[in-house]
């Protein structure tokens, strides 16, 4: 079991690495370095800058050194909290970034607790009541959800909101609570956007994990101890609800996995459909002005936060698995 | 004590049967898919979507680069099918613009005393069919007078840009970015799949972790910062090959799960160790037993792998960090949808939304019909 | 005569899949009696385990008990017909582990793997007996006691995959009794067990019996384990029941040339060294191909053309107990000889 802790958490430290190098790489990749992007923004503005200023911001940047040594004095800025200014707006990225990475947190956790609460009972049914009519419906709305880009449904939606109730969708307030500090007044206005752009999150994965519950609930049924719990005098549903359902559940749990890159991927662009104050329209916005600490800070937080939320659930699927619990698995 | 009465079934072998046991793993495949109508009727929408592809300019009419501010937001004509003496002669009205003095956007009314007949084979801009024969007859046009002015039978975008010819090329594009990079991920599936399965031990323990490792990233934000760092001043070409690689970077992951699993079922199989104790070479055995016996999945994980690549495409193209103008996609073409207000004044550009929503379904119908076809019992 | 305990009459259980029809078990008849074993034996895919999942009424679909009776005769002397009640009703639910316990052939996919093994008797026992969860524990941990287990106050709490195969067999036995039921189900209970620990098995089972006076069924397709075991033998063919009777006449003077088969290819430690097994010729009909007349004749050996093939034989009376349906011992046989 510990060794089972052990190696999930040098995998997660090892994707974190990755990550990391990539985003270095992503700071790295415009041509020119990032004094140059800097110098032409200032005399863009009428300022020039001389060239000796030039040299010393790329020696504090160490941008003279080869680019290993960069990646090393870069990390360790990072590691100590520091991420770089943001060119565009002239802060730390930091403070650019703000609420929003929490905002993408909460739209995105209240999108994977949608997928579960709907996919859940609705794979549940579709298996034990395998080819109703239900079923298909069910199945074909799955696919429906599957082939239609999020973004592509939140399009859709806000027009139709737009043209057949006048209403602008969008946003995660309401203008009063825009600016506001946080309040109880703020965190109730957010519960009442929150809903329509979890659920066209949602919807994708919602689909994808009807589907895998489905599958694993229609092979679990199949199972004999299924007929040793009727056997024994079961009530129907009861026999299917603690062990099939039980059985089924694991591997659903460990959708996790793949479901969260998954939902913080479609949380960047819907919000930028439904204009939502996540780190997706910053990221955009970052990416085509080329401001590239605050892009990379925004990617490199994005992917550690998934790692992190995928370490949790495995340490989940751990405890409630009791085959590994008993080593017997990985 | 034991006496077990004998448990080996001997089947009789019928006509049937012998022609089930000698068919190829594909043939079989073939055989079960037919019995699925949706996959085989996507399958047939599929190869339609291809054949627009294929014919992009020859269905187009009018140049979709052509730009016309007098023709701006044009709303999608309406075809009249039959003539005053109930011939059946397809028409459209001609379009008279003329600008709201209050909100100064150009209103069109149709003037039913100017008829133009729609007819086949007219000629319209040149192009190159299959990009070798010069020619300029496109499918549909205008009967006489400039065709140009007066079919646009998806309307019109802001620059006047005739949307149904757009979609058309859009298809093109979009539909092909698709195969180019599944054929990419396919290679670099194949072989780190394949090398996986077939080596194993710590080769395979590698290459599975940077799989679990590239798996645990969103896909998204790592395209939009990768795309974003392709220079400006590339040509539409290197763009569209740059995506490609980009997208095809992290799809390849499923290709190789796949690919190594079917490997490493198959190694435990009889057929398989039935060849190795015949003395066939390792070689022989990889290409003449394993690869055809799971060519079928393989088929299957292409046809779901490349939904997926046509949504990173539109997706990203969306953003503005995949295809940019002039190339035309359905993501370009979409992104000219993005904001409400444009919604608001021409609905009509959301109708690129159906073609993608269409191809991706049928793809993965047919998609899950393979898989199922391939591999009944996985 | 003392009346059974269950009596099973011309009891007909058909799957029902969309290619055709299936018939599992087609007119099978059996009478069981308290304190005695009934063996039914025969092939894989003849459909002993189909008419014993017919009894609990358990058969999955598209399978559905179509006709015949099934009748229990209850604690309070009651009888109860199985086969008519609705397989969703409390009384049955009451029936199944209450009145009659099941054992299954794979000890390791027929429990949970995500329970412990005490939690699954512990429900067994609370579905049938008012029993705190105290109370229950403790008799579960009797339970396993009582079938051999070793340090039973530890092991309730384990999970079957921690259990070794023989251990988890006598987890299902204890899960059987969790009721004291007054039937006891035996599906092919040593069949995946290995030599030693079948003998072992097979010893608990008829120590069980003794012990509480069970009416065992017992289901196996070896017939050392029905000459070991068995009071009374029925042996099963293509869904039908072609030969009944007391162990000693099915030993001895079988009638059946499917009986007679199945007793020749029992492998004898008498039989000369390097000689050939005797195996029955051809292989059991596909399902939905089902031979007209007597389900045996494409691989009999007394084979009458014109008789066999043409209508289904009668059963025919050999003794009080033993029965036979076979043309051969009937009035039939003097009009085609």
């Amino acid at each position: 079991m510990i060794a089972y802790i052990v190696r999930r958490l040098i995998l997660a430290l090892l994707t974190i690495w990755a990550i990391s190098v990539v985003t270095f790489v992503i700071i790295q990749l415009p041509p020119g370095d990032f004094v140059d992007a800097y110098i032409v923004q200032l005399s863009a503005s009428g300022s020039v800058v001389r060239f000796e200023e030039a040299q010393a911001l790329r020696q504090l940047y160490g941008l003279d050194q080869p680019v290993w040594v960069q990646y090393g004095k870069w990390i360790i800025r990072v590691v100590q909290g520091d991420f770089g200014a943001s060119m565009e707006w002239n802060r730390p990225v930091t403070e650019v970034i703000g609420d929003r990475l929490w905002m993408t947190i909460v739209i995105s956790f209240a999108a994977i607790i949608i997928t579960w609460g709907i996919a859940l009972p609705i794979g549940i049914y579709s298996a034990v009541r395998q080819y109703s009519f239900a079923d298909y419906i069910f199945t074909f709305v799955g696919f429906v959800g599957i082939a239609v880009p999020n973004f592509l449904l939140a399009l859709i939606i806000m027009y139709f909101g737009f043209k057949l109730f006048d209403l602008n969708i969008g946003g995660l307030f309401s203008s009063d609570y825009q600016l506001a500090p946080w309040s109880w007044g703020k965190v109730w206005d957010l519960m009442k956007h929150l809903p329509l752009p979890a659920v066209i999150l949602a919807l994708a994965g919602t689909a994808q994990l009807i589907r895998i519950m489905r599958a694993n609930l229609l092979d679990e049924l199949r199972r004999p101890y299924v007929t040793t719990a009727r056997a024994r005098g079961l009530v129907e549903w009861r026999a299917v609800m603690k062990y099939p359902v039980r059985a089924a559940l694991n591997p659903f749990a460990s959708t996790i996995g793949y479901l969260l890159p998954f939902v913080v991927s479609g949380s960047i662009v819907i919000s930028l459909v439904l204009s939502l104050p996540t780190v997706g329209p910053l990221l955009l916005r970052a990416l085509l002005a080329q401001d590239m600490f605050l892009a990379g800070t925004i990617v490199l937080l994005l992917g550690i936060l998934t790692v992190i939320g995928t370490f949790i659930s495995d340490l989940i699927l751990m405890w409630i698995d009791p085959r590994i619990r008993a080593g017997m698995h990985e | 004590m034991s006496g077990a009465v004998a448990d080996q079934a001997v089947p009789l072998v019928t006509a049937a049967e012998e022609k089930i046991a000698i068919a190829s793993q594909l043939q079989l495949t073939w055989w079960r898919l037919r019995r699925h109508r949706l996959a085989v009727a996507s399958g047939v929408l599929v190869i339609l979507f291809y054949l627009v592809a294929v014919f992009a300019d020859f269905l187009a009419i009018t140049s979709p680069h052509a730009t016309n501010s007098a023709r701006s937001y044009i709303p999608p004509q309406t075809i009249h099918w039959f003539d005053e003496d109930g011939s059946f002669k397809p028409h459209v009205y001609a379009l008279k613009g003329r600008r709201d003095m209050r909100t100064f956007k150009l209103v069109y009314a149709p003037d039913p005393s100017d008829k133009r007949y729609l007819a086949w084979f007219v000629e319209g801009y040149g192009y190159e069919l299959f990009g070798l024969i010069a020619t300029k007859r496109h499918l549909l046009g205008i009967d006489r007078g400039v065709p140009e002015d007066a079919l646009f039978l998806l309307g019109t975008d802001q620059l006047g840009r005739d949307v149904w010819s757009r979609l058309m090329l859009a298809t093109r594009t979009s539909l092909t970015i698709g195969l180019v990079g599944v054929a990419l991920s396919l290679f670099l599936g194949v072989l780190l799949g394949g090398i996986s399965g077939l080596y194993g031990g710590a080769i395979d323990t590698v290459i599975q972790r940077i799989i679990e490792v590239l798996r645990s990233i969103p896909t998204i934000p790592l395209w939009m910062g990768l795309a974003a760092a392709l220079p400006n001043d590339w040509s539409v070409i290197q763009v569209y090959m740059a995506i490609t690689v980009i997208i095809s970077l992290i799809g390849w992951t499923e290709l190789a799960r796949v690919v190594r699993g079917r490997f490493l079922a198959l190694r435990e199989e009889d057929f398989v160790t039935a060849a190795e104790l015949a003395g066939a070479s390792r070689l022989r055995i990889i290409f003449r037993h394993m690869v055809p016996s799971f060519m079928s999945h393989i088929i299957a994980a292409i046809s779901l792998a490349l939904p997926a690549m046509i949504i990173s495409e539109t997706t990203l193209s969306f953003l503005g960090l995949g295809l940019r103008p002039p190339a035309i996609s359905w993501g370009v073409l979409l992104q000219d949808a993005q904001d409400i207000q444009a919604l608001a004044l021409a609905p009509w550009l959301l109708v690129v939304a159906v073609p993608v929503i269409v191809v991706i379904l049928a793809f993965n119908f047919l998609g899950d019909g393979l898989r199922d076809a391939a591999d009944p019992y996985g | 005569m003392v009346e059974p305990i269950l009596s099973v009459r011309d009891l007909v259980t058909y799957f029902r899949p969309e290619e055709g029809v299936v018939r599992a078990v087609d007119g099978a008849s059996f009478d069981l009696h308290a304190g005695r074993t009934l063996g039914i034996v025969g092939e894989s895919g003849c459909g002993k385990s189909v008419t014993a999942r017919s009894i609990l009424r358990i058969v999955e679909r598209p399978g559905r008990v179509e006709g015949g009776e099934i009748l229990l005769r209850r604690a309070d002397g009651r009888v109860v017909d199985l086969a008519k009640l609705d397989d969703k009703s409390q009384e049955m639910r009451n029936i199944r582990g209450g009145a009659i316990g099941y054992i299954f052939q794979e000890p390791m996919s027929s429990l949970s793997a995500f329970h412990t093994v005490g939690n699954q008797i512990i429900e067994a026992i609370r579905l049938h007996r008012k029993l705190t969860a105290k109370e229950a524990r403790e008799r579960a941990i009797e339970l396993l006691q009582l079938v051999g287990i070793p340090q039973p106050q530890q092991r309730v709490d384990s999970y079957s995959f921690e259990l070794s195969g023989g251990l988890r067999q006598r987890v299902m036995i204890a899960l059987a009794l969790a009721a004291e039921p007054g039937i006891l189900i035996a599906d092919e209970p040593t069949t995946a067990l290995d030599v030693t620990t079948q003998a072992q098995i097979l010893e608990l089972i008829r120590r069980l019996q003794a012990e509480r006076h069970l009416a065992v069924i017992l289901i196996t397709h070896d017939m050392g384990v029905i000459a070991e075991m068995a009071d009374s033998v029925a042996v099963m063919y293509l869904g039908k029941i072609v030969e009944s009777g007391p162990v000693d006449a099915i030993f001895h003077a079988p009638r059946h040339p499917y009986t007679q088969a199945l007793l020749r290819s029992i492998p004898s430690v008498l039989a000369a060294p390097r000689s050939r097994l005797a195996t029955i010729a051809g292989s059991i009909p596909h399902p939905y191909a089902r031979p007209p007349g007597c389900p045996y004749y494409p691989r009999c050996h007394s084979f009458m053309a014109g008789v066999c093939d043409k209508s289904t034989p009668p059963v025919n009376r050999i003794d009080a107990a033993h029965e036979v349906r076979c043309f051969l011992y009937g009035a039939a046989t003097e009009t085609a000889a």
